[in-house]
């Protein structure tokens, strides 16, 4: 064998093993997914979805903890979605590069990598103690928004600076303040990513169970929310809740309510997708 | 505004209405005048520009030349303190235009833009449409009347010659033009605002032999309007176009002059090396 087929051969290794190592996470979600499904989809009927918590399995339906989980998100959005897009506009576009901008920028990279039940005990201490507000929603979003806030900051900064900085200078060149130049330059460029950032963490804090369990949301709560200072429970924390007990029904519910959780993040994501894709066409 | 006027350059009047817009378009008849005193530039420790005086004459086309990181970019956007961003900058002298320093710290940099404009080395429109793209300067003025950005952008667009090529489709992408197109859609957007001075950094080098002749007789035509400043690396363009030339070396301004002197006898061997083509 001489040294080009060696060659070749260690190619075709190499592919096979790349192949196979591509292939372990996605049959793994595959399996589990499929698992899921076989569990759990007999169960989802309307009645699933608009039924209240229950102690009997089959009468139990995700109703509370959908809303909450509806409420978190909005109220999450509305606290998050401004704070992070303006720190990162501030951060990129106004602060000088010095020690001061280099420390902020390492703690938010350090922020987004703080373990979320970390945010948990943040929130319980500053929300629900000593701003008093309880277990509610609103300290639930509030908890949440800390925690994706890094993660909205650093997808803004990136999407910011992918603008060219030849349309700054344009603008900049016509006698343009920053503030039109932002306004109507680079925010509107660069929106499909601040878009696909922000759905992301959002599709995160949907997601999130520990920090809202330390925050106090509970596993039963019998009405959903109708105000930001409401009890909440979330869908999470009914799944997690159901899973611990030890009737089968239960056991097909967390499945049906993983299902409907699953749908919610893959519709987030496959809208991230979309305004990536529809964006990139109309600057590009 | 008793502040806003004393500091904007005489005796342009800057108010977010078109009636002084009008006003404003007579009374700028009078030509500028440029005057640049020991000016000297840094970017932290590196010193960029390293004392430069220099007189620009009004209504005519001045050529800066010189080898690539001569400082001739960094000059040319002291005049509308577009280096002012630029992490580390440090300028110290004075540029006077009108007689009033442009440095000073009462005068504000959007009005001073507004009355020198840029073009760039790469065309640069906005991803906006054609007619857009050129109502920018005015929108951002606060102006709202309809009627005169039509106007306005009509008459850049004639200015530019680009009007016939673009007349039916105004809203078209700006980005679906040719590259010659968008600069000259950049040279129609920077004249929507009615400055007296253009500044020029490289304008055709992105752009291929016939758009460059096309934006080089605009050039000829607009210096009957306008003082012209225009960074180029292509002699022959320089001699082409330029009733000035400056030749920059290392931060330094070597030779300042009339161009068909300094391309048939210059003083300096620097020069004569230069644009003979021995070096650079």
């Amino acid at each position: 064998m001489n040294s080009i087929q060696k060659n070749r051969l260690k190619d075709q290794l190499f592919k096979f093993w790349g192949i196979f190592c591509t292939l372990i996470g996605l049959v793994l979600l595959i399996v589990f997914i499929g698992d899921i499904l076989i569990d759990g989809i007999s169960r989802i009927d309307w009645g699933f979805i608009t039924d209240l918590p229950s102690r009997k399995a089959e009468k139990s339906g995700i109703y509370t903890a959908l809303m909450g989980s509806i409420w978190i998100l909005l109220l999450t959005s509305l606290i998050a979605i401004p704070v992070g897009v303006a720190a990162a506009i501030y951060l990129e576009e106004y602060s000088k590069k010095n020690w001061l901008s280099g420390l902020l920028e390492i703690n938010i990279s350090n922020l987004a990598g703080v373990p979320s039940i970390i945010y948990g005990l943040l929130g319980l201490e500053v929300f629900v103690r000593i701003m008093s507000l309880g277990a509610s929603v609103l300290a639930g979003s509030l908890t949440l928004s800390l925690l994706i806030l890094p993660i909205i900051i650093v997808a803004t900064r990136e999407a910011i600076k992918a603008v060219p900085s030849s349309i700054k200078d344009a603008s900049y060149a016509l006698g343009a303040s920053k503030w039109q130049t932002i306004w109507l330059q680079i925010l509107p460029a660069s929106g499909g990513g601040i878009l696909t950032g922000v759905i992301l963490a959002l599709s995160r804090a949907v997601g999130e169970t520990a920090p809202l369990i330390v925050v106090g949301a509970l596993a039963y709560v019998p009405f959903a929310p109708q105000n930001p200072m409401d009890e909440f429970s979330v869908l999470p924390i009914q799944i997690f809740n159901w899973i611990s007990r030890p009737q089968h029904g239960f056991i097909e519910n967390a499945a049906a309510a993983i299902i409907i959780l699953l749908l919610i993040t893959f519709i987030m994501n496959g809208i991230a997708v979309y305004f990536r894709n529809k964006w990139q066409q109309k600057w590009k | 505004m008793a502040t806003k006027m004393e500091i904007t350059m005489e005796p342009t009047i800057h108010k977010n209405n078109t009636q002084d817009l009008k006003v404003n378009e007579v009374l700028q008849k009078k030509p500028p005048t440029i005057e640049v005193k020991e000016v000297k530039v840094w970017y932290d420790d590196f010193m960029a520009i390293k004392g430069i005086d220099i007189a620009i004459k009004p209504n005519t086309v001045t050529a800066f030349i010189g080898p690539s990181g001569c400082g001739k970019s960094t000059f040319l956007r002291l005049f509308n303190r577009m280096n002012d961003y630029i992490d580390g900058y440090k300028m110290e002298g004075k540029i006077k235009i009108n007689g009033k320093n442009i440095n000073k710290k009462k005068v504000i940099v959007e009005v001073l833009r507004k009355e020198i404009g840029m073009v760039f080395q790469k065309p640069n429109p906005f991803p906006k449409s054609i007619f857009e793209n050129v109502a920018y300067g005015l929108k951002i003025q606060g102006i709202k009347d309809k009627n005169f950005i039509q106007k306005r952008v009509e008459k850049a667009l004639k200015q530019a010659d680009l009007w016939e090529e673009v007349k039916d489709n105004l809203k078209k992408s700006a980005l679906a033009l040719s590259g010659g197109q968008q600069q000259r859609l950049c040279i129609a957007r920077t004249l929507a605002v009615e400055p007296s001075i253009i500044l020029m950094d490289e304008p055709t080098s992105a752009l291929d032999p016939i758009s460059t002749a096309k934006i080089e007789d605009l050039i000829r035509e607009l210096k009957k309007k306008y003082t012209i400043i225009i960074v180029t690396h292509n002699m022959q363009q320089a001699s082409r176009i330029s009733d000035y030339t400056a030749f920059f070396y290392i931060g330094d301004l070597i030779e300042y002059g009339k161009t068909k002197k300094i391309f048939t006898n210059p003083e300096k061997k620097q020069t004569e090396n230069y644009i003979t083509g021995r070096f650079g």
